[in-house]
């Protein structure tokens, strides 16, 4: 199966709303006006679009004035066109070039990072790579159980502190093991933290400067795990996390529910920032590389085509 | 008489006079270091203080810009009209439904309030002399209160023991913590004897952080490793039976509500153990989806209520509205913060104040009943008003607002304050420090702080391992609270204004909406904040009127004064009737008649 088949699979509810949603706009011969763009622009909100909602259907809008719109499959190429252009963004697989590679994870409470961490850890194993974890997660009740028994799962090594440890200490003993085991992908995991609680986030940026007196080039990637669930409030956690440690990538976890992702756009519009992978499922195979032009046919194209 | 809306104004009081008697010396920022100030742009600023009212957050996208703000540009077509048409009107409204669907709230709920809306304020008067923009977020406000009210809903405690409550949602939404924040709210408030069932067998050690949870709220915890989860559920509740428990709550694991086979076994619990509260946790942050997932669960099981969780980020929450919409259902609960008492009471006013930008009084004043001890408050008081205001005294507010929570949270939940919390860094380890300065004196020094001397600073700072600037610092700060309290209990001319401003206040001392003094930022609010005359609560009224008490309850003037803006005035700030540049003036006169001295 190939990745966009795989993906529209995957991405198949939100697909339904957004492109089932804009073959409906169209029945009966309906002619393009202002209160089709208006419906289209509700349509791009339930997909949590945000305000990309409302500034893609003005492009379009205009467009339409210009005399470039004439039909439903206008629509859907310049949607396209102007969600592509606010993704772009160079696809494929992260390089993990330095031994180790130290891969930071971060995210608001619930978002999914000990589950992302869990898939990530497989796929790097699957590679053939040697992976270490650090189970940071010294906050919530028995969070270090939980990435161990991932962990275990999957073959890749944990270290972990006790609960109630300083999170940086556990860092800093599983960047040694990690230099001195000789492992090439050392993830880090950390607690939730909601990014308006300033002490969390500098406790962050503690664990980012005690990582660097081993190893001052790393962290080589900080991640923040993304809630696809989450509405407009992403993009706030974004510019939170981004604020205190210098995020290099999104991972957009729980994309396999209803109606959802639109979230990506906002952040990658206000941020910059890349999406890396997005969550799919449940199981340990279920991460995708984020391909810009998959994610967006994924999208919008309608049932019945590939 | 028991007032903890009382004790809150002084308190608010305290956190505004910090930077006021600061500002004496000019140096707000080294005194206090806890309020920095983040730089302003000048252009910014400019318009900050134009818009003296404002109460979003200035300077951030559009979604987070408040209701009244936005309207007010969209309402321009209002001025000097005297009937509200449909005409005139539509502009504002669809700057309702934005501001709606930027705080997450679904857009057909969206549509479905500003039609209501519509209907509500077509073929009004067009209120001269009140911000037309005001009229409208009134409409809103009003109109997102009675979709999810009513207040009081809570749980359904009656009926054959054990009551069961079985908890459902999705992955991350926070119910295992939610179940642990419930018992302890069941056993401390309701007096019952719970029993967590874990039945959360997806998630790896989900059990076991339900063990530690329980451990540590001393609530016992339920798990047959090996079953299906109804069956653990149902052997719970025969254990709770055995064990005396009366009330089991099921922890179930996160699900996706596209997930048939999950879908099915959480309906399958729900059958074998008939729990009377069937309780859907949602993330506070969730978007457009919301609607369905809560759609889904209705549909399979018999939902009773919603908890909110995550509600202490900055999420505007408009789920909230999508869920009571859709299910019908009232919000129990919500979530306020990772510690395990952090669970409130839902409050519709609040919420709509939140999801339109506008703060949340009541919650604070909630906060403050739970955490003031009125009488060492009112001691207090009275010794300020005295004159023989110490530094025991000092340290005893200081205490008090920790309780209150952190600063930054308390603040936020002041109208018009969460629009600045970007603007302004509390830092509460200052306070801590603070403490440990008065930690470090003596019972004698921190009674009598005029014996203070040199060496005897020294040693303070030595013990607090700080320096000696520190206490100087504090002690500048004591005289300065000192000195204005001195000057309020005399009726001064600070005094005088104070009390003109504290008549806003009607007579049972809660803020009344019609004789707000203009300009100020309630009188803004004051359309969109309705019903702040519910403050008090049972308990009685907040404030003992008229010289009762310093400070209105939002009197934050003098943090507003720090930041640069204008934004923040409230009655019984002094300031509340002046002009922005008027203020400014009477500060740099203070600033200077302090230098000469």
């Amino acid at each position: 199966m190939g990745v966009l088949s795989r993906l529209k699979e995957r991405l198949t509810r939100t697909r339904r709303a957004i492109s089932d949603g804009i073959s409906g706009l169209f029945k009966g011969g309906r002619p393009i006006d202002d209160a089709l763009f208006a419906e289209l622009e509700e349509l791009l909100y339930t997909a949590d679009l945000g305000k990309v909602a409302a500034e893609v259907t003005g492009e379009l809008a205009r467009a339409h004035r210009r005399g470039e719109i004439h039909g439903e499959e206008d629509v859907r190429a310049a949607l396209k066109g102007e969600l592509l252009q606010r993704l772009d963004q160079p696809g494929g697989e992260v390089s993990l070039d330095h031994h180790p590679t130290v891969i930071l994870i971060a995210g608001v409470n619930g978002s999914g990072k000990t589950t992302s961490i869990a898939k990530l850890a497989h796929r790097f194993r699957e590679q053939g790579r040697r992976v270490l974890v650090a189970a940071c997660d010294t906050f919530r009740a028995a969070a270090s159980d939980q990435l161990e028994i991932w962990a275990e799962r999957s073959g890749v090594e944990v270290v972990r502190g006790g609960d109630g440890a300083d999170p940086a200490a556990v860092a800093f003993d599983a960047v040694e093991a990690a230099v001195v085991r000789g492992a090439d992908v050392l993830i880090v995991d950390t607690a939730g933290r909601l990014h308006t609680q300033k002490n969390l986030m500098d406790e962050l940026s503690k664990i980012v400067r005690v990582i660097q007196r081993r190893i001052p080039e790393a962290p080589h990637e900080a991640w923040l795990v993304l809630d696809a669930t989450n509405g407009q409030n992403a993009v706030q956690q974004a510019r939170e996390f981004t604020a205190a440690i210098e995020v290099t990538g999104l991972i957009v976890a729980k994309l396999d529910g209803t109606a959802r992702g639109g979230a990506v756009f906002g952040i990658r519009e206000a941020m910059g920032i890349p999406v890396r992978y997005i969550g799919t499922g449940e199981t340990m195979e279920l991460l995708e590389v984020f391909e810009p032009e998959a994610f967006v046919d994924a999208l919008l194209r309608p049932d019945g085509e590939e | 008489m028991t007032s903890p809306a009382r004790a809150i104004r002084r308190i608010s009081f305290f956190i505004q006079e910090l930077p006021s008697s600061a500002a004496l010396d000019g140096g707000a920022q080294r005194t206090f270091p806890w309020i920095g100030r983040k730089p302003l742009s000048s252009s910014r600023a400019g318009q900050r203080r134009r818009d003296s009212f404002r109460l979003g957050r200035p300077g951030l996208s559009t979604v987070f810009e408040s209701l009244t703000k936005r309207l007010s540009s969209a309402f321009q077509s209002l001025r000097g009209e005297r009937k509200v048409t449909a005409d005139n009107v539509e502009a504002g409204l669809e700057e309702v439904r934005l501001a709606l669907l930027e705080a997450d709230v679904h857009f057909k709920v969206a549509r479905d309030l500003v039609a209501r809306v519509r209907d509500s304020v077509l073929g009004e008067e067009v209120l001269q002399g009140v911000d037309a923009s005001q009229q409208f977020a009134h409409a809103v406000h009003t109109a997102l209160v009675d979709l999810m009210g009513p207040e009081d809903a809570t749980l359904d405690l009656e009926g054959p023991r054990p009551t069961v409550i079985l908890m459902a949602g999705l992955q991350g939404a926070g119910k295992t913590t939610t179940c642990a924040k419930l018992a302890r709210l069941l056993v401390e408030k309701h007096g019952r004897k719970p029993l967590m069932v874990a039945a959360d067998v997806k998630r790896p050690a989900a059990v076991e952080q339900l063990r530690v949870l329980g451990k540590q709220i001393s609530v016992p915890v339920f798990h047959q490793a090996g079953l299906a989860p109804e069956e653990v559920c149902a052997r719970g509740v025969e254990r709770a039976k055995i064990d005396g428990a009366d009330v089991v709550i099921l922890d179930t694991a996160g699900r996706l509500h596209v997930d048939d086979e999950l879908m099915d076994e959480v309906a399958r619990i729900a059958e074998r153990t008939r729990p009377r509260n069937q309780v859907l946790v949602v993330d506070a942050m969730t978007g457009q989806d919301a609607v369905r997932s809560a759609e889904e669960f209705h549909a399979r099981l018999t939902l009773s209520g919603v908890i909110l969780t995550k509600l202490d980020g900055d999420a505007r929450g408009g789920a909230a509205v999508s869920l009571k919409a859709v299910t019908g259902r009232p919000i129990l609960f919500v979530g306020t913060g990772e510690k395990i008492e952090d669970l409130d009471a839902f409050g519709p006013e609040r919420m709509a104040g939140r999801i339109l930008g506008m703060g949340d009084v009541v919650g604070l004043v909630e906060r403050a009943q739970e955490t003031v001890d009125e009488k060492e408050a009112q001691a207090s008081f009275e010794r300020m008003v005295m004159g023989s205001f110490t530094l025991e005294d000092l340290f005893g507010q200081i205490r008090m607002i920790q309780r209150l929570g952190p600063l930054k949270k308390v603040l936020g939940m002041m109208p018009g304050m969460g629009g600045m919390l970007d603007k302004v860094d509390l830092d509460d380890g200052h306070m801590k420090r603070l403490e440990a300065l008065g930690q470090s004196m003596t019972p004698r020094e921190r009674l009598m702080p005029q014996v203070l001397d040199m060496s005897r600073r020294r040693r303070v700072a030595r013990g607090a391992g700080q320096e000696l600037s520190a206490v100087n610092q504090l002690l500048k700060m004591h005289k300065g609270m000192g000195q204005m309290m001195k000057k309020m209990g005399m009726g001064g001319m600070a005094g005088k204004a104070k009390r003109k401003a504290l008549e806003g206040l009607s007579s049972d001392g809660s803020l009344a909406a019609g004789d707000l003094p203009k300009g100020g930022l309630l009188s803004n609010l004051a359309g969109g904040l309705p019903d702040l005359s519910k403050l008090g609560g049972a308990g009685g009224g907040p404030g003992g009127g008229p010289g009762g008490g310093p400070g209105g309850l939002p009197g934050m003037g003098g943090l507003g004064d720090l930041m640069g803006g204008g934004a923040g005035r409230a009655p019984g700030s002094s300031a509340t009737r002046q002009s922005g540049s008027k203020r400014k003036k009477q500060k740099k006169n203070r600033r200077r008649k302090g230098r000469k001295k």
